[in-house]
């Protein structure tokens, strides 16, 4: 378990029990648990709904879609049942946050699943953990079942009248299975491969039925929007970027670690200033500004607020919240392969730009970083990338063809650096290490 | 459905709401092309090929996903879509082995044809391609993975078309593969629909792999000579040292009753045809042995002592038994030859169904009939007794898709838990042996209910319980009751008057039709065409021969002798002569060889089985494949049989008849009514090794105008079928073209009854088929083919 940092500027919301034992359910009862749920028991369908919407909460999983206007999607009325999924399959490289609300503070997660179920009219929610996350799929399932114990699920919780169950289930470590119509097709039994969309989850979704499905952190972050009321929450951050955020910090850093700072929080500041800036002295060189798939930003562009609109204006995306910070040390065409080795790992297979792209990508990048390039590889990965970049069946294949194009564009004498047998630079003693694991 | 307007590439479409986009551009003749997506399968999404730009949308969108929408304008064709279309094909060659001079697919694959279409002859890459040994995963199934696209069309058509579900995928990313169901082989149904829908060389025939470049082949549709469904396959041919050689079966163009769909027998088990132990020479008997001789020698003997026979003993001491495997034109002439030249009526065949007696139910009902392609289209489907999956595969296949597709209801009933009851609505098990009472049950005798029921603890399945609809058999029948449209489908386990209670029944429901089941390629049209001791072709009595009296100059007048009652015959001294045309009765009825050994048999085969070892002279025959005519399904389909191969030394069962009447002295013409036309076509031309239809001879043979100056063409006796068998009067010119025609089933015959013992259902299984099966290597290869018992001798 990783120790817990901290920061003045921090504003906590979510990681508000981070270190403060709320696993325990009478300690989480003490630091306001279950509290929320109780209000929204008496705030009707339409009032959740209105409160999360107009608190600008917007996906943390990465796509920053509004979570108000996604529970709204879900029909009233249904012939099948309405489902509530937590996506806990956090897999993006430079992600590690929802780790930390499940170690921490699981009752949120289950507060915000009761809460999501409350909104849109459902009785059953899972929680989806990542296959890799062992550890915390036995934290949830003791939180489960305290709340079986008191009541707060199962039949009549609260005494309301209303029936909810929660079902946790593990994955089976497939990066894939984050995206939700392919965790959808792995709860249900199946091969991890996303579903053809139209229609939406919220109308078919998990066994057919309308379905919302949420990142762990948005699920976590309704319990308290319903106690502090969406005003409060829109106030925290910059217009439509309501709330806050949990910013993974990696990399090269002083002091890396999970920060929940305000959206809209400038990325330079929290670089030099959170993160505590680059150890020994050294330049910065770039910035991944939202997990692996989140094209790279350099040193010179880093002066942007951290909301998700002001991000997507500077080129790249606010992702999932991981900030990768690399100095001047790094070999970007190392990292650029570094990247594509976990997407070529990773791709479904599904689909033939991202099966057959990543896979060129990863071969093409290990012969070039060890020097056995081409000029015309160069060109070569960047139109393979523009051929994969919007024609795949999912996302997974643009967040392996957005780094890449980033990466060439952007440092593209550091490739050309590595042309005619060099070998890279950046390897002591001009060994370039094996690359081929 | 209401119509939507779209516009593509500038044009107006008109589709029905719910058209997909990549049919709606069909429609209207734009191509956008595809890998995964397979009309009528699920749709994947997964090749990217169909990508075009769709106005309002900032990417490329899947036309074969996206659902058309009023006033949508799609574009098809510009930089950017072909860009993405050349940039998925070179993806695709990157780890493909390109190994196209020694494919299979090679002329006949679609990643070619797309590479040809869209560029990508540059290669961008120069790292080693990904590389997987080939696999043999049956002895008809060889999958070669580094060929594969994943398309998984396979895993498609094995799953929602075949209901078997033998493929899948495994791993992940770059590493996925296609993978048979039992690890390293695939035990199935042995279709090969995963090898005929492979866009690629990824998945190839056992039978056919390696063995020609398909531009080496002819392409000959015609109709299987397997099982009663009448599939039309297309048989590839090369010439070979003893004339032309099948190497493949397909069903090429989709066309047909059976659209995709051929089963293991239509597609490999045409191997019968060049077996070492066929003969191909005639054979007398000699000393007691059977020797070779001349055709001259052969037809001489024949001659003489059939015609001896005739007039020392008159023609009740000759019997004829007929094929469910040869043509209606050789079905009819044989029947013809029979009775006005052997001046006999004893004339029998193997009865896998008793069709007089489906006739006479029908009667003044000649379009209730239902064709093969209804069974795809009908709301309510009631299945009485066979296995349709074992027998009929096509015919499950219409039904399974007709569920899957269209939401059909089907209604079972069975004794067995047979395979359809996946796909039924209702089912009903009743104990075996039942199916008479059930069909009494139907139209109203209550007083059978109580026998009905199944006894406890008996059948296959004993002691499973399995919770799916067990309805009472009361219940059952008003739920059919309620039905519309209703096809009743029923085996031979129904006969006799059983049949007249379905068929009443069904009358009581608004748009019924019925279906009978029988066993072979033309076990409906020997029954069709009069190979009965009492009945002349169209089911006319003989006591009611008018039309045929007339036209022939005479047809004896008595009812001739059944099968069983030929065998009593022989055994008495009394048969004389016995001429057996591509059957083998002593091996199927395990007839007492001894019987026959005071008469004079000559038998019309291609192998030495039970009944030709014991004639006095053999004739080697062609098959189903190396002959024309056609063929009458079990449900009244008319189709063409065209000639694909020859086997040098044998003849067709149509000139050999022929040519044993001209040795016997009889007017050929009054036989066949040939000669008519304008010029002279000696032998017998038609179809042979000439390739799809030729439009030309097809209009002049539709018109009547084609030569025929050949007593050995068998066009000349289709014309006087069509004029004198009730039903008949198809469209020539339709037929020819290649297209099924509907006959109908006019019921004339008044004794429902006669004979319904000697129905003998084959039983043949999916890889057996009579005495064909016993010589296909394929069909015995396969390791699901458990029977060690062939079905039919």
């Amino acid at each position: 378990m990783a120790d817990l940092v901290s920061h003045p500027d921090e504003v906590r919301v979510v990681s508000r029990r981070f270190g403060m034992g709320a696993t325990n359910l009478d300690r989480y009862l003490e630091l306001d648990g279950y509290k929320a749920v109780q209000k929204a028991l008496g705030m009707g369908t339409d009032g959740i709904v209105n409160e999360v919407k107009n608190s600008g909460l917007r996906g943390r999983g990465g796509a920053g879609f509004s979570t108000g206007m996604k529970w709204s999607f879900v029909p009233k009325q249904a012939s099948k049942p309405k489902y509530v999924l937590c996506n806990g399959d956090e897999s993006e490289p430079g992600t590690c946050k929802d780790r930390l609300i499940f170690e921490h503070d699981p009752h949120a997660v289950i507060e915000g699943v009761v809460i999501a179920g409350l909104a849109v009219g459902s009785h059953t929610g899972y929680i989806y953990v990542r296959g890799e996350y062992r550890y915390l799929l036995d934290i949830m399932q003791k939180a489960i079942a305290d709340a079986y114990v008191r009541g707060f699920l199962g039949k009549n919780i609260f005494g309301s009248g209303y029936d909810f169950d929660v079902y946790w289930h593990g994955g089976a470590g497939a990066y894939e299975v984050g995206e939700e119509s392919a965790l959808m097709e792995s709860l249900e039994g199946k091969r991890g491969i996303p579903r053809i969309r139209p229609p939406f989850p919220a109308v078919v979704g998990l066994w057919g039925g309308p379905t919302v499905i949420n990142n762990a952190e948005t699920l976590a972050s309704v319990p308290h929007i319903i106690l502090g009321g969406a005003e409060w929450y829109a106030s925290l951050g910059p217009p439509k970027n309501g709330g806050t955020r949990l910013f993974c910090l990696s990399g090269h850093l002083k002091r890396p670690g999970v920060y929940e700072l305000p959206m809209g929080y400038n990325l330079r500041k929290m670089i030099f200033e959170v993160g505590g800036g680059i150890p020994d002295g050294r330049a910065l060189k770039a910035v991944v500004p939202g997990g692996s798939s989140t094209p790279v930003l350099k040193s010179d562009e880093i002066d942007i607020a951290m909301d998700f609109d002001s991000v997507a204006k500077s080129g790249s995306m606010l992702g999932s919240g991981g900030v990768v910070v690399l100095d001047e040390t790094t070999c970007m065409v190392k990292f650029a392969l570094r990247t594509m080795k976990f997407y070529q790992h990773e791709s479904c297979g599904w689909c033939i730009p991202c099966r057959e792209g990543t896979d060129w990508l990863k071969k093409t990048l290990i012969r070039f970083h060890a020097g056995g390039g081409v000029n015309k590889d160069i060109d070569n990965m960047y139109y393979l990338s523009e051929n994969m970049l919007g024609r795949t069946f999912c996302p997974l294949g643009d967040a392996a063809a957005m780094p890449t194009m980033a990466f060439i564009k952007k440092f593209r004498k550091e490739f050309e650096d590595h042309l005619d047998g060099k070998p890279c630079p950046f390897e002591k003693a001009g060994v370039v290490e094996s690359v081929l694991a | 459905m209401a119509d939507v307007n779209i516009t593509v590439d500038g044009k107006k479409v008109t589709a029905p709401a719910g058209t997909l986009l990549i049919e709606a551009c069909k429609s209207v003749g734009i191509e956008v092309p595809s890998f995964c997506y397979y009309p009528n399968l699920s749709l994947q999404g997964a090749c990217r090929m169909c990508l075009v730009k769709v106005e309002k949308m900032p990417k490329l969108q899947t036309a074969c996903t996206t659902v058309i929408s009023e006033g949508m304008i799609a574009i098809t064709d510009s930089d950017e879509v072909r860009q993405a279309r050349k940039g998925m094909v070179e993806l695709l060659l990157g780890n493909h082995p390109l190994d196209c001079p020694v494919c299979d697919a090679g002329g006949e694959c679609e990643l070619q044809d797309m590479t040809f279409s869209y560029g990508a002859a540059e290669s961008k890459y120069m790292e080693p391609k990904n590389h997987k040994e080939e696999q043999q995963w049956s002895p008809v199934v060889y999958f070669d993975r580094p060929r594969c696209i994943l398309c998984y069309r396979c895993v498609r058509v094995c799953g929602e078309g075949m209901d078997v579900w033998a493929l899948g995928v495994q791993n992940r990313g770059v590493g996925s593969i296609i993978a048979p169901n039992k690890e390293d082989h695939l035990e199935c149904e042995e279709c090969g629909m995963c090898i005929d829908i492979c866009p690629v060389g990824a998945l190839t025939s056992g039978a056919y792999r390696y063995k020609t470049r398909p531009w080496e082949m002819n392409h000959v549709g015609t109709t299987c000579a397997h099982c009663a469904d009448g599939c039309k396959t297309t048989l590839g041919v090369r010439r070979s040292e003893t004339g032309m050689e099948i190497v493949r079966g397909d069903n090429r163009d989709k066309s047909g009753i059976n659209g995709d769909f051929l089963c293991i027998k239509g597609r490999y088990a045409f191997d019968f045809a060049n077996r070492e132990d066929r003969f191909v020479q005639p054979l007398i008997r000699k000393d007691g042995q059977l020797a070779p001789s001349t055709w001259e020698e052969a037809f001489e003997l024949i001659g003489k002592r059939f015609k001896e026979a005739r007039e020392q003993h008159g023609g009740q001491a000759i019997g004829v038994v007929g094929s469910n495997r040869t043509t209606n034109e050789e079905n009819y002439l044989l029947q013809k030859f029979a009775r006005v030249v052997l001046q006999t009526n004893n004339i029998d065949h193997h009865r896998t169904a008793d069709f007089p007696a489906f006739a006479a139910a029908l009667r003044g009902k000649p379009e209730s009939t239902a064709s093969m392609r209804d069974v795809f289209n009908a709301p309510a489907i009631l299945l009485i007794g066979n296995d349709p999956t074992e027998q009929h595969p096509l015919m499950a296949w219409q039904i399974r898709n007709n569920v899957r597709l269209h939401r059909a209801k089907l209604y079972v009933v069975n004794s067995r838990d047979i395979k359809l009851r996946r796909q039924a609505t209702g089912f009903l098990r009743i104990p075996k042996g039942a199916e008479g009472r059930f069909a009494a049950f139907l139209n109203g005798d209550d007083s059978v209910a109580e026998n009905l029921r199944p006894v406890a603890g008996t059948g296959a399945d004993a002691g499973e319980s399995r919770a799916t609809t067990q309805t009472t058999p009361a219940g059952f029948r008003d739920q059919l009751r309620s039905e519309q449209n209703l096809i009743i489908i029923f085996g031979a386990e129904i006969r006799g008057g059983d049949i007249a209670s379905v068929v009443k029944f069904g009358s009581g429901i608004a748009g019924a039709k019925f279906l009978y089941l029988a066993d072979y390629a033309n076990s409906r049209g020997a029954a069709d065409m009069g190979l009965y001791p009492d009945l002349l072709p169209g089911y006319h009595p003989i006591a009611d021969s008018g039309k045929f009296h007339q036209e022939w100059g005479g047809v004896p007048q008595t009812p001739g002798l059944t099968l069983p009652e030929m065998v009593d015959s022989a055994r008495s001294g009394k048969l004389k002569a016995l001429y057996v045309v591509g059957t083998n009765p002593v091996g199927r009825f395990d007839i007492d060889p001894f019987v026959f050994s005071q008469s004079f048999v000559v038998v019309q085969d291609m192998f030495l089985t039970e009944t030709a070892s014991l004639a006095d002279v053999v004739l080697p025959a062609a098959n189903a494949y190396e002959k024309s005519g056609t063929f009458t399904n079990t449900c009244g389909d008319l189709q063409l049989v065209k000639k694909a191969a020859e086997v040098s030394g044998s003849k067709s069962d149509f000139e050999m008849i022929v040519r044993i009447a001209d040795a016997m002295g009889a007017d050929v013409h009054k036989l066949v009514p040939f000669g008519r036309g304008t010029a002279a076509d000696m032998g017998q031309s038609r179809g042979a090794q000439s390739g799809e239809a030729d439009r030309h001879s097809v209009w002049l043979e539709a018109h009547g105008l084609e030569p025929k100056m050949s007593p050995f063409d068998p066009m000349a006796i289709l014309d006087e079928i069509q004029r004198l068998v009730p039903g008949y009067e198809v469209s020539r010119m339709n037929l020819l073209a290649g297209n099924d025609q509907r006959t109908s089933l006019v019921g004339r015959a008044s004794g429902a009854a006669q004979n319904p013992e000697l129905i003998a259902p084959a039983n043949d299984h999916l890889f057996s088929s009579g005495t064909l099966g016993r010589y296909s290597r394929t069909l015995n290869s396969v390791m699901e083919n458990h029977d060690q018992q062939p079905a039919e001798f």
